[in-house]
């Protein structure tokens, strides 16, 4: 998945809430990443081209995923899981986020292989650390 | 009155807001996002977060007058408005979210009862703050002015 430097990354953000969709979008695009949204992790999976419904030829290039933990169906955490079971989008770093900050949850998630798990309410120093591990990644 | 009277207006009433504890710093986080790319942006944010707390505030009324209180299904929406009320720096709503999800653990109905009550008076009283200062910050930018930013520490 080569990206050439100068490019925006792009972000799959998923969040089941309205609010915090529209914050982490903003957050986002003020740090120059170009940004997706999901309201649910099967929406997330289609977008990924790993869900039942993903249409030929409409799989999307993502640079990081993040992605709440508490969502209605499919946890963030099952969510991280399937994204790391594909050969394909494995490398791609997730990052968690909960309102909740509970360890067992945090070293889970790490343990499945989350780049970084996030508090809630997001900042912008918060977004500019994630920016600033994702262009050491693609470098 | 004079612009410079508004905006010293704003300035006081926004520090009237922290000082009681309507808000808090996320919702400097929030200004700080509002650019001339995105003028609107709090004023947005602040828009849907009452929609959909009207939504959930339903929601649970519905929920609690049921003959068998589902407490996951409370405690999820609790969950949601506490998460909202919390990215906009509500204060008062998230902190009245919170006990409430206390109650909701022990499945206490007339503790959720009360709670829902005073998560439905922040919510109203944290609104009408909201629509005090839009207003003032109509008041400046029609009069050509810009709106002042509030500093931290003070």
């Amino acid at each position: 998945m080569a990206v050439e430097l100068g490019d925006e990354p792009h972000v799959l953000a998923v969040d089941d809430n309205l609010i915090d969709r529209k914050l982490v979008e903003r957050l986002l695009k003020n740090s120059s990443c170009k940004v997706t949204t999901a309201e649910n992790a099967l929406r997330a999976l289609d977008y990924l081209g790993l869900g039942n419904d993903t249409l030929e030829g409409t799989v999307s290039e993502v640079n990081m995923i993040i992605t709440d933990y508490c969502m209605p169906g499919m946890t963030g955490y099952e969510l991280l899981k399937k994204i790391k079971e594909s050969s394909v989008l494995k490398e791609v770093p997730v990052v968690i986020m909960s309102s909740e900050n509970i360890p067992t949850r945090i070293s889970q998630c790490l343990e499945e292989g989350a780049k970084m798990f996030m508090l809630k309410p997001l900042k912008q120093s918060d977004v500019k650390q994630l920016k600033w591990h994702l262009m050491k990644c693609r470098n | 009155m004079e612009l410079v009277q508004i905006q010293r207006r704003l300035v006081d009433y926004t520090k009237s807001l922290f000082m009681e504890g309507f808000l808090d710093a996320q919702f400097l986080q929030l200004q700080q996002l509002q650019d001339d790319s995105n003028p609107d942006f709090v004023f947005e944010v602040v828009s849907l977060f009452f929609e959909d707390s009207e939504k959930l505030l339903n929601e649970l009324t519905i929920a609690l007058d049921q003959p068998n209180v589902d407490f996951k299904k409370l405690d999820s929406h609790v969950h949601q408005l506490k998460g909202s009320s919390s990215s906009i720096g509500a204060q008062r709503v998230k902190n009245a979210c919170i006990a409430f999800r206390n109650y909701c653990d022990v499945q206490n109905i007339e503790g959720c009862l009360t709670c829902l009550q005073q998560v439905k008076q922040e919510c109203y009283l944290v609104k009408n703050k909201f629509e005090t200062l839009f207003r003032l910050e109509q008041q400046i930018m029609a009069s050509g002015g810009s709106v002042p930013t509030i500093e931290l520490g003070f």
